[in-house]
């Protein structure tokens, strides 16, 4: 469990970054922070592996004030994943993933049988391990780099903005890679993005933030959609604009969902017409609802993403 | 031409004395280099002190340095030391700055992730912000390399043995093809030393080169993700 109490950070140039902010993120839930730049989510996230240390206030991981501990020996038992994979260019994808294990005296040998495990586990073929980061794709970079993060088996992982940089096909698929993960492995992890389907699609706790790390609602994506706190919510999840409110459309090439804008938001789940599924396709974005079936993307000639997906 | 051959013995035991004066200089110099640029890299007060420090040093002309060094060093002003201490300072002066441009050119995120995932400050440098200024410290250390080669010619002038020797003595002997061959034997040596450094970067950073030509050996990346 991850505490913030009364957390406010002002960097040295006067920008107040993060103000008052208090929040109990639960174990082996996702949080997500989400919000637009200078939301002061990064921030909030840097501080609990002391990245950044608190102005004021103080940040307790199960029950321990993180202040009081040595921000190397803390950082090594945690996960950070960050946009642009942040891989050591230099070093080989097994070395990446082994590297903080050896430093934390893992013995080599073994720190490496472990990296190809993890690689497995991030669904990267064994093939690539002896590559360096710049042979690989963006996508199979961030696994990597997920790969790196679940290296040293923290119970917690921190994800910046980790799928930020890739393709939407891509990003989908490592989406559901993460959540699969989460179901198999169960950490606290904390998630940054601007992106707020993203947050819906992997949050058991959404945090939505505005400017000045003020949060302007907390809760599950549910109690989000259904009760927007106040304008700024419903405007960020996009709910003011009709783009949640879905009905459903009769076309002669099908049913499909179109929302308040007249966009096409998805099919009902059980609507195998397959110009229906492909209509749906082009708005992958726009679909967010669980129920709402997305693209297809097995079918729609995305690149391999580093062996079989599962 | 017939000089050459008579004195084949005489101008590879000039090369030897070169190799000598020049290769410990050039060791040093970087050794010196490193905590230097580092200082000036990381801190900014220390960057600019130690940045036109240097850049003096190297103004400073090199035949009075060879002369007043003995005094301040309190060697003789013949020994070999006295130039090889020299052609040290000269190499610290061109390659301090080289070393505080690359560690700065490491990627920012690189970095920050490597603090992230909890290198230590030591750690880090050595394993990360050191190899990954690899490339540019290898061009300074060329650079470095080739004006050591040069300007240990002049340590002739004050008496130590070098290939300058074969241009002294061709000038005071009128032996043209002397001079001739102290030219192309310091050309070459700074050409063997050079090429010697290209093989040690190779050998030492072997990611550098692997990044452009396997772009084409990987077959799952997708044509989106190679322009991005």
């Amino acid at each position: 469990m991850i505490e913030f109490h009364s957390v406010t950070k002002r960097f040295p140039d006067g920008t107040l970054a993060v103000e008052d902010f208090s929040l109990v993120l639960p174990s082996r839930k996702t949080t997500v922070f989400v919000g637009t730049s200078g939301s002061g989510k990064t921030t909030l996230l840097r501080m609990i592996n002391r990245m950044v240390d608190p102005t004021s206030g103080s940040i307790d991981i199960d029950g321990a004030d993180i202040g009081t501990l040595a921000p190397v020996k803390l950082r090594r038992g945690i996960g950070y994943v960050m946009q642009n994979s942040g891989l050591l260019p230099h070093r080989r994808v097994i070395d990446n993933v082994a590297t903080v294990p050896m430093l934390q005296g893992t013995p080599k040998k073994k720190a490496r049988e472990d990296a190809l495990q993890l690689l497995d586990t991030v669904g990267l073929d064994r093939s690539l391990a002896n590559r360096y980061p710049s042979q690989l794709s963006g996508g199979q970079q961030q696994r990597v780099g997920v790969a790196r993060g679940l290296a040293v088996n923290p119970n917690i992982l921190l994800m910046d903005e980790p799928f930020g940089a890739v393709d939407p096909i891509v990003r989908a698929e490592l989406q559901q890679e993460l959540l699969r993960l989460q179901r198999e492995l169960g950490k606290t992890v904390v998630f940054v993005t601007h992106d707020i389907d993203e947050a819906f699609l992997l949050g058991d706790q959404v945090v939505i933030l505005r400017t000045g790390g003020l949060i302007a609602q907390v809760g599950s994506p549910a109690e989000i959609l259904a009760n927007p706190a106040d304008d700024f919510v419903a405007a960020f999840v996009g709910a003011d604009r009709g783009k949640r409110v879905l009905h459903l459309e009769s076309h002669s090439d099908g049913d499909v969902l179109v929302d308040a804008d007249g966009r096409l938001a998805g099919v009902l789940a059980g609507g195998t017409s397959p110009s229906a599924a492909a209509g749906a396709q082009t708005a992958t974005e726009e679909t967010a609802a669980p129920e709402v079936k997305a693209g297809p993307f097995a079918e729609s000639g995305a690149p391999a993403q580093g062996g079989d997906p599962r | 031409m017939t000089w050459i051959w008579s004195n084949l013995d005489f101008i590879w035991d000039r090369t030897l004395d070169h190799v000598v004066l020049s290769v410990p200089p050039i060791i040093l110099s970087f050794l010196l280099a490193v905590p230097l640029g580092w200082l000036a890299y990381r801190f900014r007060v220390s960057r600019g002190i130690i940045l036109s420090g240097v850049g003096l040093l190297y103004a400073v002309p090199s035949l009075p340095l060879f002369i007043v060094l003995p005094f301040i060093v309190g060697t003789t002003v013949r020994s070999p030391l006295n130039l090889i201490i020299a052609l040290t300072l000269y190499g610290v002066a061109l390659m301090v700055r080289v070393v505080a441009d690359g560690l700065a050119s490491v990627d920012r995120n690189v970095r920050q992730s490597a603090t992230a995932v909890g290198f230590s400050e030591w750690t880090q440098f050595w394993r990360v912000e050191f190899p990954l200024a690899g490339p540019v410290l290898l061009a300074g250390l060329r650079v470095v390399a080739v004006s050591t080669v040069s300007l240990a010619t002049v340590g002739a002038v004050i008496g130590a043995q070098s290939l300058g020797s074969l241009f002294t003595d061709g000038f005071q002997r009128g032996i043209q093809a002397e001079i001739i061959a102290g030219i192309i034997a310091t050309v070459g040596l700074a050409l063997a030393l050079d090429g010697a450094l290209v093989l040690l970067g190779r050998l030492l950073m072997p990611w550098t080169r692997s990044a452009p030509s396997t772009a084409a050996r990987a077959p799952m990346r997708s044509d989106k993700e190679a322009v991005a």
